[in-house]
């Protein structure tokens, strides 16, 4: 669904961090920003909140590491234990590298699919963006056009962007 | 944040963000230079000799590999340690560098995460051909089976080592991926027709919006914090292959670190190696200054110096150890059959390496280059030495055997620089081969212009601090 936009086209990071911040304690309010490159501060100058996809990552970590020892000591334990010289079945020892590497394989593949998820990151999607030229050099911020205050466009000018008015899905 | 302007750039020349992109992106945009194709072809032959004696192998049996009853791993598991070492370094770029906050990680670390997952690549055919069935390899997985089910044994390194590697290649192709949306992004934006399609397939509608940021940059970090104990897991698994038996020479508690450190050494010396030819080829002297080379040598001195001071521990345990056998290995090592291998390991491990404390040959990229390859030669033979001279002194004197490669093992070592050349010649057409985004977020900085405008505004004389890269370019 497509909506119009006020957008202001920077052309460096610290004109742009400067015009979040002022944007923000005017009161206006952002839809999104968009940049080349991670800025650094700007999701605080933003206000979002930190992602929570370390937590995520923690509790893959969990599931990871519990299945892989549960599934050595079940499969040589439990299900056919071997006489190997005489050795206890449940070598413990024995079972940290491979608890180890799947606590690591399902951490990054769970987290990373949890992220692709949650930004919606489907091959083939189109992407949402109000200007092709965010990913080499324009840093942009979008301001939906209603409940904009009038004097957005100005405003916007005498922070040093350049002003566009747009019809676009963000 | 404040950088001190006498810190050296890393971005050399006029440049701008839009100029980093045209730099960056432009080769994959352009038809293929004159010497892509010499060497894609070249890359190419090779492979087909891989195919061929492969081939030969698979319908005829691992018989046709120069290996006997005392010498039972040769080429094949030399060449899978070599190459697993050399898969070492692009992880180490990209995750310990970033966990440590190194600006320079961000000119190289794209193509060393490439080079490390098609090193792994050739390293995991190996093992699988070693297997001798390699249809049949889905057996070391424990999936239910109709003998039991009997699972597999995960008291065995051999199979901790089939886990180590899998997650290994998984998770630095993630990683990879990962790193490379936003710049697949930055390429499917300037493209048209049908090129707009595959990039924009690629890169999953990335729109370089604050929120994918945020995220991506919280992705990433926690695949560094995991990669960086995994690479260290993947080496320290692979030594544990010799170290937990009972051959003379093989079984040592020095050999996690001492491969970790010549996995190290012997990956930074392949990335050395691509890069210096890398950026001359794809004109990116300006993005992979000599800096870079530089800090990448002392990373090769240190870690080569690492490597020697093990190779000189273990042989003063040996002595200690008061085993005759243990004893015997080392003699035999430098004076035996074999003391040709042993030396050329010496020669290149040691000696060359130390060449590095020398700024002016440290920043020399004739002399890094030959470095390089002769840290890549010391470094398989230091796995030939280990296997073969370890094997072919058995414990009873009538067992002794000597070995060498039949013409299928040197076809497929050849070969395997062929599959690895070709997959690396289609990255560096195909793909962006420095990290755009990276290199931008960093050209505030840790650019020659921004420094000078920075120093210019403090009133601080740069000629002095900076005479020394002058010569760079």
């Amino acid at each position: 669904m497509t909506k119009k936009y006020i957008l202001g086209l920077f052309r460096d990071e610290e004109p742009l961090l400067h015009a979040v911040h002022e944007l923000r304690k005017e009161g206006n309010k952002i839809h999104e920003v968009y940049t080349p490159f991670p800025v650094h501060g700007l999701d605080e100058a933003l206000g979002y909140k930190r992602s929570r996809l370390p937590r995520a990552a923690f509790l893959f970590g969990c599931l990871g590491g519990t299945l892989g020892l549960s599934m050595q000591a079940w499969m040589l334990g439990v299900d056919w234990p071997m006489n190997i010289g005489g050795k206890p079945a449940l070598a413990w020892v024995d079972f940290v590298p491979v608890t180890f590497e799947l606590t690591v394989l399902i951490t990054a593949l769970g987290m990373v699919a949890t992220y692709l998820v949650s930004s919606d990151f489907i091959p083939g999607n189109e992407p949402k963006m109000p200007d092709p030229r965010i990913t080499s050099d324009v840093f942009c911020i979008a301001i939906p056009l209603e409940g904009a205050s009038a004097t957005i466009g100005s405003r916007l000018r005498q922070l040093g962007a350049e002003v566009q008015e747009k019809e676009v899905e963000l | 944040m404040f950088e001190s302007p006498t810190r050296r750039p890393l971005i050399t020349g006029k440049t701008s963000y839009s100029q980093i992109t045209e730099d960056i992106i432009k080769p994959i945009e352009a038809k293929p230079t004159k010497w892509w194709y010499l060497g894609f072809t070249v890359s190419l032959a090779a492979l087909g000799l891989w195919l061929l004696s492969v081939t030969y192998l698979l319908f005829t049996g691992v018989g046709v590999w120069g290996l006997n009853k005392t010498v039972d791993w040769g080429w094949d598991i030399t060449n899978f340690v070599w190459w697993v070492g050399i898969g070492h370094a692009g992880t180490l770029i990209s995750a310990v560098l970033l966990l440590f906050r190194q600006k320079w990680r961000t000119a190289v670390n794209r193509s060393a995460e490439a080079m490390t997952i098609f090193a792994v690549v050739c390293a995991g055919s190996y093992p699988l051909l070693h297997a001798g069935r390699p249809w049949l390899i889905y057996w070391v997985f424990p999936l239910p089976n109709t003998y039991g089910s009997l699972w597999s044994n995960f008291n065995s390194p051999l199979l901790w080592d089939v886990f180590a590697i899998s997650t290994y290649l998984t998770v630095s192709l993630v990683f990879w991926y990962v790193g490379l949306i936003p710049d697949l992004a930055t390429i499917r934006d300037r493209a048209v027709g049908i090129r707009r399609k595959i990039y924009g397939l690629m890169s999953f509608g990335w729109n370089g919006s604050a929120k994918g940021w945020q995220r991506f940059e919280s992705v990433s970090l926690i695949l560094a914090g995991l990669s960086t104990p995994l690479v260290l897991s993947v080496h320290t698994i692979v030594s544990f292959d010799f170290a937990t038996s009972v051959i003379p020479g093989w079984h040592t508690t020095i050999f996690p670190p001492y491969f970790v450190a010549g996995a190290v050494f012997s990956g930074f010396a392949m990335v050395q190696t691509l890069l210096i030819i890398m950026r001359k080829s794809m004109r990116l002297e300006q993005y992979i200054t000599l800096n870079h080379i530089d800090v990448m040598n002392k990373i090769i001195l240190v870690t080569g110096s690492i490597v020697g001071s093990a190779y000189i521990t273990e042989f003063f345990i040996a002595w200690y150890s008061a085993v005759p056998y243990e004893q015997y290995a080392f003699a035999n090592r430098m004076f035996g059959p074999y003391w040709w291998a042993y030396w050329t390991m010496m020669t290149c491990n040691v000696i060359t390496p130390q060449l590095f404390w020398s700024r002016k040959l440290r920043r020399s990229l004739t002399a890094s280059f030959i470095i390089s390859i002769f840290v890549n030669i010391g470094m398989w033979f230091e796995r030939f030495v280990i296997i073969v001279t370890s094997l072919h002194r058995d414990y009873l004197p009538s067992s002794w055997l000597m070995y060498s490669p039949s013409w299928v093992e040197i076809c497929m070592y050849i070969g395997s620089l062929g599959l690895f050349f070709t997959l690396f010649f289609l990255f560096a057409k195909f793909l962006p081969v420095i990290a755009v985004a990276e290199v931008k977020s960093i050209y505030k900085t840790s650019s020659e212009e921004e420094i000078a405008k920075t120093a210019a505004k403090e009133g601080l004389d740069l000629r002095e601090a900076h005479a020394h890269t002058q010569g760079a370019h």
